[in-house]
């Protein structure tokens, strides 16, 4: 039977979850992924990093969902997803930052979210030994955490295939069938797949698929690399996010994970565009030296490996998550900028209220702010 | 000092050692200064380094190649790899319980940026085709960096006491792998064009064509023009019970410890596998003092060089052929290993499982290409070469030959005038890569009187230093091959001078004189183990080639060439009938028995095969019956490969369990490789000099 009630394309963080959340609403779902296992894409790029307190309402109200579900998987369905509530931090040395910081603040806790500025006292007894040379202070928001991404994409999939989704791995979705304007299914290199719906959660490929209805998906992909260090005793669980931009890079993060490695990031300035995951011999240079800058003793840590991942990026660094006008049945939900493992999971449960029609207000809220048909044109979401 | 340091030794000089004093988890010891730490700890009987923050599980020497990991120490309070860290006066070393610490060392430290270097070439692995390469290049004047994680020039010839085969004027024929390595180390510091960096590890090739090195403490990006790789090869591991245990380990890190570090570091042994690397390493473990109890073959013939199973038959060791190992036993550390037949479906037949009493398994089961910086550079579209190992898994003999011809490669890429490369090259390169052909009878020449050889040699292997030994010119080989069995021309006679019993890297050949006593001709015989045993006067256990018995006779007297002084050559008098037979001498211990069978097969599943990571063929075997094809989710989903290795060890394990599970290969996705090659401090990237932050 090639017949479903939807379709998904893109078997990593927003796809995954997105068919666990239809099937826990009886929906029959397929999953089509070029890759060949779950998380292949850039799900397994991601650092772990899930936090509610962003500066966009409508990405803390997914990303507070997405929280609750990984920090009570483990209880709920048993299986170790390497969730930790280390919380996050963004320490402060200019005035710049701030300002920037305490102008989310009011918002922030208008949601409910744990968040505070506090003194470089406070700072420095959650990231112990931080540099407190013009340390200003920072935000603290401890109920934010990590968890595993390869794990928690495993975890999801494979609760995912017990209540009868169906994956297929090493297809490649070749075109979306339309008839009269409204989704018929799918056609690709292993036949042709029918439903009422599909939907596009094809990440950093997303614009390719989008491109053969006539539509642009305007999504571009952006090279980050990361990396991580061998396991130590624990010092850091918290994700810590130096704002300041410096030649070459904007901002980067880190944390150490639940095995003691610690696992961090870079934003290159200007951004790589394209599809690249090479590594580069700059990176580990570039990174290490702001790292060792900001926590010295990072200095003896031994980095272990490092990789090249994609975040598909929107202009305004907000993702594109909603029905396409011009194709009836076509739902993407794309351009996470990097912030698909932490939005995927809320964001699914949003997907499968949409397909049935049971959106709730806050939906509603959320997709306005994720609007494929917002004006792009308003710059780039602060804490992004 | 401990009593587990070599200090006497047939083939190696024992040099003077400059003692310093160190402490091991507060207790105070003796080490040399400047070896290995690894080395040191072993010397003082210590074998435990630490424990595996997973399982708990004791860890110790592995690959002694700084590959693995699994040596971590602090030192000083840092964790560091015991095999490749030197010790130094005062050194505070400790054992990691879990997982490490590092110091809360707070204080901020200026760094600097890490600019590029262009070079016109840059040689990966200071090996024999790393050296074999820079010298050609050399030679011609080509600016040539050649870097090498070690602390001397040479790579593994660094570890071999044994004399080459190949030819003399090739390949060093008949010169011990130690002495070639110091030869060629010698040429290359007559070359101004080439720069060595030692104690220098490449840690990634990158996609901006830059190789990222690290030399002591510092990062370097190097941007050549032509890369060649010679990283040489690492040693294959088998999964079976017990086989992270203290002790178990292979057989190039045994010669190490045992050759480089002079450090007997076992008292008995088990070797796996019959190639030249485990016939090799058994035979160095006699040469060192420390009894082989066994050396185990899965394969209905030993794989290496026939004349190298014979040595070790004719000291006593037995070969066991169809045999596998089943387990290693031991709490802390081997205290024995269970060893079994094979059926002709390498089935283990039942019943047939032995114990025997060993603090140490050698595992020799081949060789894998470290070849990881190759496929990077060619997916950057860099020039790149190789040889050695890296390039193909061969003799040493055949990386110096592939090295010269890829070395004349890069030369002409550059746009030198070097000529055709010689077409005699590629012949002799591919001649010494050549595996062991068959074996043939040897018929003993027929004669009763006068002097003259007896070859004890019956493979064709590439190897023919007689016949450039003998000054009268009476020795050749077949066809005039290099792999033709010798021959002597008996119309041009023989002078009874020796060079050919001294130079014979198989200890294939003896001497027989019947010009004094014909009914009790005089034999010579080829000896490099324990030189006290055969002084003039004692007596020896004489064998035929295959190590059977022939009788025990009087030394008459030790002769020495000069060129090759470590090979003594005793002389025997024999009755007439044994003389040709006679082959060499039994090594003076007897061999160990088996001490009692096994009835029960331990369960397999609770075999580690990612080392790093603890993962055990069972959980892998799980992950791929819940349909795992893909190597990358089944790192996600076990951590198979993640470790500090990144899968070097573990990799051809996990392709056997899939086969094993019956699942077609093809269905298997390989694993995505990224660097770094061994881990290195995020201080080093920041451009810290930690040398300069200790002062």
């Amino acid at each position: 039977m090639n017949k479903f009630d939807l379709i998904i394309v893109g078997a990593g963080s927003v796809g995954v979850p997105t068919a666990l959340a239809c099937a826990e609403a009886g929906l029959k779902a397929l999953v089509l992924d070029r890759r060949p296992s779950p998380g292949q894409g850039e799900n397994k790029h991601a650092i772990g990093g899930i936090r509610a307190t962003h500066s966009d309402p409508a990405k803390i109200l997914v990303c507070h969902r997405s929280l609750e579900i990984f920090s009570t998987w483990q209880d709920l369905h048993g299986d170790d997803i390497e969730w930790q509530r280390g919380g996050y931090v963004f320490p402060v040395y200019r005035e710049e930052e701030e300002r920037l910081l305490k102008t989310f603040l009011p918002e922030q806790k208008k949601f409910g979210l744990n968040i505070d500025f506090v003194d470089p006292q406070t700072i420095a007894s959650v990231v112990p030994g931080i540099n407190p040379d013009g340390l200003r202070g920072g935000t603290v928001s401890p109920d934010d955490g990590s968890a595993s991404p390869l794990l928690a994409v495993n975890a999801f999939y494979r609760r995912a295939v017990r209540l009868g989704v169906e994956f297929r791995f090493n297809v490649q979705v070749q075109q979306i069938l339309r008839e009269k304007g409204a989704v018929q299914g799918v056609r690709t290199s292993a036949g042709r797949f029918s439903a009422p719906v599909v939907v596009d959660a094809a990440g950093a490929d997303s614009r390719e698929l989008s491109a053969a209805l006539g539509c642009d998906i305007a999504v571009t992909p952006e090279s980050h690399e990361a990396g991580i260090s061998e396991p130590v005793q624990m010092f850091c669980p918290a994700m810590v996010v130096d704002l300041r931009p410096a030649p070459g890079s904007r901002n980067y993060y880190f944390y150490q994970n639940r095995h003691g490695q610690v696992v961090f990031c870079i934003t290159p300035e200007p951004p790589l565009v394209g599809h690249d995951y090479r590594e580069t011999s700059g990176f580990l240079p570039q990174v290490c030296a702001r790292m060792v800058d900001l926590m010295p003793r990072l200095k003896n840590l031994r980095v272990r490996r490092v990789w090249r991942g994609l975040y598909p990026m929107t202009a305004d660094g907000v993702p594109l998550v909603g029905w396409n006008r011009d194709a009836s049945g076509l739902l993407h939900a794309v351009g996470m900028c990097g912030q698909g493992f932490m939005l995927g999971p809320g964001l699914g449960e949003l997907l499968a209220r949409m397909i049935t029609g049971a959106s709730t207000a806050d939906d509603r809220v959320v997709l306005a702010g994720f609007s494929l048909y917002r004006d792009l044109t308003c710059g780039m979401e602060a804490l992004k | 000092m401990s009593d587990q340091r070599i200090t006497r030794h047939p083939v190696l000089e024992i040099p003077a050692r400059e003692e310093v004093t160190f402490t091991f988890n507060g207790r105070p010891l003796r080490g040399v200064a400047g070896e290995m730490i690894a080395s040191a700890l072993i010397a003082a009987g210590i074998h435990i380094f630490g424990h595996h923050p997973r399982d708990h599980s004791p860890q110790g020497i592995f690959c002694a190649n700084g590959q693995c990991s699994q040596c971590l120490v602090m030192a000083d309070g840092l964790p560091v790899k015991a095999c490749m860290t030197p010790l130094a006066a005062g050194m505070r070393v400790e054992r990691i319980e879990g997982l490490p610490r590092i110091p809360e060392d707070d204080r901020p430290l200026p760094g600097a940026e890490i600019p590029v270097h262009e070079v016109p070439v840059l040689i990966i692995g200071a090996g024999p085709a790393g050296l074999t390469a820079a010298i050609e290049l050399g030679k011609r004047g080509v600016e040539t960096l050649l870097v090498d994680d070690k602390d001397r020039l040479g790579g593994k010839l660094v570890l071999q006491t044994h004399k080459f085969f190949g030819s003399v004027e090739d390949s060093y024929a008949g010169t011990r792998g130690f002495e070639i390595a110091e030869r060629l180390a010698a040429e290359i510091e007559q070359l101004p064009s080439v720069a060595v960096w030692l104690g220098s590890t490449a840690v990634g090739v990158f996609s901006d064509r830059v190789v990222g090195i690290v030399r002591g403490n510092r990062y370097c990006r190097i941007r050549p023009q032509k890369l060649m790789v010679a990283t040489g090869a690492r040693e294959k591991m088998l999964s079976f019970p017990g086989n992270t245990l203290p002790g178990v380990y292979g057989a190039g890190a045994f010669q190490t410890l045992v050759n480089r570090d002079l450090v007997r570091s076992a008292e008995r042994v088990l070797v796996v596998g019959g190639g030249n690397v485990g016939l090799i390493a058994a035979y160095h473990a006699v040469q060192a003092g420390i009894r082989v109890a066994a050396l185990i073959e899965a394969l209905p013939e030993v794989g290496g060089y026939r004349v190298h199973a014979d040595k070790l038959t004719r000291l006593g060791v037995p070969i066991f052929t169809r045999h596998t190992i089943v387990a290693a036993h031991g709490q802390d550390h081997v205290v024995s290993a269970t060893t079994a037949r094979l059926d002709e479906k390498w089935r283990i037949v039942p019943g047939t499982e032995k114990t025997w009493e060993v603090d140490t398994v050698l595992v020799a089961v081949g060789l894998a290409e470290v070849n990881e910086f190759i496929l990077k550079a060619r997916d950057f579209g860099m020039q790149v070469f190789s040889a050695g190992d890296a390039q193909e898994i061969a003799e040493a003999s055949a990386a110096m030959f592939t090295g010269r011809i890829e070395g004349l490669k890069i030369a002409a890429s550059l746009g030198l005038a070097v000529g055709e490369i010689p077409e005699d090259w590629y012949r002799k390169a591919e001649v010494l890569k050549s595996r062991p052909g068959r074996i043939r009878q040897a018929s003993p020449p027929p004669a009763q009187e006068g002097v003259f050889p007896v070859f004890h040699c019956i493979q064709e292997v590439p190897c023919n230093p007689c016949t450039s030994a003998c000054p009268i010119g009476a020795i050749h080989t077949e066809n005039d091959t290099i792999t033709g069995l010798p021959y002597r021309e008996e119309e041009k006679g023989c002078t009874g001078c020796l060079n050919c019993v001294a130079i014979c890297p198989g200890l294939a050949i003896t001497l027989v004189d019947y010009r004094k006593d014909p009914d009790h001709p005089l034999v010579t015989l080829p000896w490099e183990i324990r030189r006290e045993t055969v002084e003039a006067g004692h007596t020896v256990a004489v064998t035929d080639r295959e190590g059977a018995l022939l009788g025990h006779y009087a030394v008459q007297r030790v002769r020495v060439k000069k060129e090759h002084p470590r090979t003594l050559l005793v002389q025997v008098r024999l009755p007439a009938e044994l003389a040709k037979r006679a082959a060499g001498i039994q090594a003076p211990e007897p061999a160990i028995d088996p001490l009692e069978v096994y009835q029960q097969q331990p369960p397999p599943d609770e075999a580690v095969i990612c080392r790093c990571e603890r993962i055990t063929a069972g959980e892998i075997r799980a992950a791929i019956r819940s349909g795992v094809r893909d190597m990358n989710q089944l790192k996600a989903l076990t951590r198979t490969g993640m470790g500090a290795c990144g899968s070097k060890t573990c990799r051809p394990l996990v392709w056997r369990i899939f086969q094993e599970e019956g699942i077609d290969l093809k269905e298997v996705t390989d694993r995505v490789d990224r660097p770094l090659f061994v881990e290195v401090p995020m201080g080093a990237f920041a451009g810290i000099d930690r040398r300069r932050d200790h002062e």
